[in-house]
C-alpha cells in the first residue's frame, strides 16, 4: 500500500519522462489489443460463416470420401437410410451429393463440383430454395466468384457433362437461376448447386448422398455407416492460418513492447542512480532493503498501470468504433485470390480475456524490467547511498 | 543504565590495497536523556561513529551495543527494525521526500509500525506541534525554507518517540536564527521526552547547547567533557 502510493506520487512527480514512457507503452497495449481483436473478430466471423454456409455443427462423411482427393468422389456415396431420412425431415441433417462435372461456358471448358442439395433444407444458409422456385429441373445456383470466373449470369444456360454411376458420359444444359454472395470460398469457388433429386437422377444414384451436414443445434456425433467430422477437423486449415497470423503479429507487438520496456529500464537505472540519497533515507527511516527494492519495482511497474489508463482513453473509443463499424477492406480476400474465408468488412472482437491477457503481459513485463535495476539497491551501503556517492 | 555502550571500536575502510582507519579504539557509553555531540575537525570520524550507532554501518573490530543489541550481529531486517522503532535521524540536507507533503513526510516514519490511522494522525499532529509547523501540513518540501525543512525532519525523527536521535550537522545549512530555533526545539524535546540526542558537528552554536562534548581527532576520542 505504502509502496503503491509512493510509486504513483513519484511517477507523477517525474513529469514528462514518465508520460513519454507511458505513451510508448500505451501504444504497445493498444496495438496488441487492436491486432488480436482483429484476428479474433475475423476468426469468429469466418467460423460463423463457414458453419452457417457449409459445415453446421459438423459433417457426416461417407467413409470413402476425402475432400482433397477428387478420385474418391465417384465411390463416396451411400443410400440414405430411413432413420437418417427422419432426421433430414426433422431439419437436423441435410444431405449433399457431390459429383465431378465439366462445364462449357462460352465454348471454354471448366471442371466443377456439382453439389446436389435439398431445396427445402434449413440447415445451411445456402439459398437452395431458389432452385425450387424455378420450373426448370436443371436449375442451378452458384456463388458470386464462380459467376465471375465462368462469366455466367442469372438466366444463362450452359452445357454440363458428367458421368453416371457406371462411368458413362451424359450431358445436359443447366440454367443459372440465382447467384449468391458468400464469404466462404469453398462454398463458392468451383461449385454448382443443383437439386439433389436431379443429381441423383442424372447419376442414377437414387436416394444417395456423399455427406450429411448437421444443423448447428444438432449435437449427435454417431450415425451408423457415416464418419463424423467435427469442427476441429473441418476448420483445421483455417485454424492454422489464424495461428500463423497471430504469430506474425507477435513480432511487431514484441518489438514495440521491448522498446517500451527498454525505456522503463533506462528510467529505472537513472532514477536509482539519481535518488541514492532518497534510498539511504528510506533505510535510515527503517525500511528494509527488500522494501526499498519493492518501492522502486512498484514504481517502474506502475508505468504499465498508467499506460493501461492512457491507452484506454484513446483505445476504448477506437475499439468501440471499430467493433461497431468494422474495418472495410474494400475487396474481400477471395477477390484478392486468397482461398480463405474473409468478408469485405471485418468486425474486430475484443474479448475480456484478450484485454486481461494483454494487461497481464504488459504489467508482468514492466515489473520484471523494473525489478532488475532495482535489485542493485539491496547491495548498496546505506552510508554511501546517503552521501549519494555510488557510481 | 547505558543505552549505548561502545567498547574498543575500530572502523577501517578499504582504500586501494590497504585500508584507512577512520575510528581507532573508541570506548564510550551514553545514558538516557543525554544531549551530547561529537566535535572535531573534518575527517575526524564523527559521521562514521554516528552511522555505526545508527546501525547504518558496522564496526570492523570491537563492539557497539545499542539498546542491548550488538550492531555487528544484527541482520538487515533487525537493524531496520531497530532504526524504525528506536532511532531517529536528522541530516544536514534534511532528506525529506519531495513528493510527499509535510504531513506525509512525518507520517512516513509511522507507516511501518502497525498503528491505527487515528493514533497515527494524533502523533503526526503532535510532532508538528512540537516543531511549530501545524500551519504547513499541506506544503511540499520544495515550498519550505531551510529552517522549516529541518523542523519537518525533526518532527519526522521524533514522531515515533525514539530512544535516540542522531543528528549529523543539522545546522550546517541554516542561518544563525534558524539554528538556534531548531536547537531550542531539540533541547526542549530532550528535556520533555528524555530522548538521547547525539550530534556530529563543528558548529559553535551547536556546541553551546551540548551538555556533553566528545572531541574526536584522527579517529580517536581526545576529550569527553560534561558541561
Ligand atoms: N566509505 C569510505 N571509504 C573510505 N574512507 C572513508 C569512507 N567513509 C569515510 N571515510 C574516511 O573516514 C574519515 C572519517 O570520515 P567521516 O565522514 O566520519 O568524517 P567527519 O568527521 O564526519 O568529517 P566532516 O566533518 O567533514 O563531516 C575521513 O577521512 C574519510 O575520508
Ligand atoms: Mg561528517
Amino acid at each position: 500500500m505504502l509502496a503503491i502510493k509512493l510509486a504513483f506520487k513519484n511517477l507523477l512527480g517525474a513529469g514528462l519522462r514518465t508520460w513519454l514512457n507511458v505513451i510508448v507503452l500505451s501504444f504497445a497495449f493498444v496495438l496488441i489489443i487492436f491486432y488480436n481483436g482483429m484476428i479474433d473478430g475475423w476468426n469468429r466471423q469466418a467460423r460463423n460463416d463457414t458453419q452457417n454456409w457449409e459445415i453446421g455443427s459438423g459433417q457426416f462423411w461417407h467413409p470413402a470420401y476425402d475432400r482433397f482427393d477428387p478420385y474418391t468422389i465417384a465411390e463416396s456415396n451411400a443410400v440414405i437410410s430411413k432413420d437418417i431420412q427422419d432426421l433430414i425431415d426433422d431439419d437436423k441433417l441435410t444431405p449433399v451429393l457431390i459429383r465431378q462435372a465439366t462445364l462449357y461456358p462460352q465454348g471454354r471448358l471448366q471442371s466443377v463440383l456439382i453439389k446436389g442439395v435439398d431445396p427445402n433444407q434449413k440447415v445451411l444458409e445456402l439459398p437452395t430454395a431458389d432452385i425450387q422456385n424455378s420450373q426448370n429441373k436443371y436449375a442451378a445456383i452458384i456463388g458470386k466468384q464462380m459467376a465471375k470466373s465462368t462469366k455466367l449470369n442469372v438466366g444463362d444456360k450452359v452445357l454440363m457433362r458428367w458421368r453416371d454411376k457406371n462411368g458413362t458420359f451424359d450431358a445436359h444444359e443447366i440454367e443459372i437461376v440465382s447467384i449468391f454472395k458468400c464469404d466462404v470460398p469453398t462454398v463458392d469457388n468451383g461449385n454448382i448447386y443443383l437439386d439433389i433429386k436431379t443429381l441423383q437422377d442424372m447419376t442414377t444414384l437414387q436416394d444417395q448422398a456423399t455427406m450429411l451436414v448437421a444443423h448447428r443445434e444438432y449435437e449427435n456425433t454417431k450415425l451408423e455407416g457415416w464418419e463424423h467430422k467435427n469442427l476441429g477437423f473441418l476448420l483445421a486449415e483455417f485454424d492454422k492460418i489464424i495461428e500463423s497470423k497471430k504469430g506474425s503479429g507477435l513480432i511487431l507487438q514484441s518489438i514495440l513492447l521491448i522498446l517500451a520496456m527498454l525505456a522503463i529500464f533506462d528510467t529505472q537505472v537513472l532514477s536509482i542512480f539519481r535518488r541514492q540519497k532518497e534510498i539511504g533515507t528510506y533505510i535510515a527511516l527503517g525500511l528494509t532493503r527488500a522494501k526499498v527494492v519493492g518501492i522502486f519495482t512498484v514504481e517502474g511497474a506502475a508505468h504499465s498501470i498508467l499506460a493501461a489508463i492512457v491507452g484506454a482513453i484513446y483505445g476504448v473509443p477506437l475499439f468501440i468504433y471499430l467493433s461497431k463499424n468494422g474495418i472495410y477492406y474494400g475487396t474481400s480476400a477471395q477477390d484478392a485470390g486468397m482461398n480463405i474465408p474473409m468478408a469485405e468488412t471485418l468486425y474486430p472482437y475484443y474479448s475480456v480475456g484478450l484485454v486481461i491477457t494483454s494487461i497481464i503481459i504488459v504489467v508482468v513485463a514492466a515489473t520484471i524490467v523494473s525489478y532488475l535495476p532495482a535489485r542493485k539497491i539491496s547491495k548498496m551501503k546505506p552510508t554511501q547511498a546517503l552521501k549519494g556517492k555510488i557510481q | 543504565m547505558d543505552i549505548i555502550k561502545i567498547t574498543d571500536l575500530v572502523k577501517k575502510f578499504p582504500v586501494g590495497n590497504g585500508h584507512f582507519t577512520a575510528l581507532n579504539q573508541i570506548s564510550l557509553t551514553f545514558g538516557e536523556g543525554e544531549f551530547a555531540g561529537f566535535v572535531g575537525p573534518s575527517g575526524s570520524g564523527k559521521t562514521t561513529l554516528l552511522n555505526i550507532i545508527g546501525s547504518l554501518d558496522t564496526p570492523t573490530e570491537g563492539n557497539a551495543i545499542v539498546l542491548d543489541k550488538s550492531i555487528s550481529e544484527l541482520s538487515h531486517k533487525q537493524s531496520a527494525k531497530l532504526r524504525n522503532q528506536h532511532i531517529g535521524f536528522i541530516f544536514q540536507t534534511y532528506n525529506l521526500l519531495p513528493v510527499y507533503t509535510v504531513y506525509e513526510n512525518v507520517e512516513f516514519a509511522l507507516l511501518l509500525q502497525n498503528l491505527s490511522g487515528s493514533v497515527r494522525k494524533k502523533a503526526v499532529l503532535e510532532a508538528l506541534e512540537w516543531v511549530g509547523l501545524t500551519d504547513k501540513i499541506k506544503s511540499k518540501p520544495a515550498q519550505l525554507s531551510g529552517g522549516e525543512s529541518q523542523r519537518v525532519a525533526i518532527a519526522r525523527a521524533m514522531v515515533k518517540k525514539p530512544k535516540i536521535v542522531l543528528a549529523d550537522e543539522p545546522t550546517a545549512n541554516l542561518d544563525s536564527k534558524n539554528s538556534h530555533n531548531i536547537l531550542q526545539t531539540m533541547l526542549k524535546l530532550n528535556e520533555e521526552l528524555k530522548t538521547t540526542f547525539i550530534f556530529a558537528t563543528h558548529d559553535e552554536k551547536v556546541m553551546k547547547y551540548l551538555k556533553r562534548k566528545i572531541s574526536l581527532a584522527d579517529g580517536k576520542v581526545v576529550g569527553d567533557e560534561m558541561i
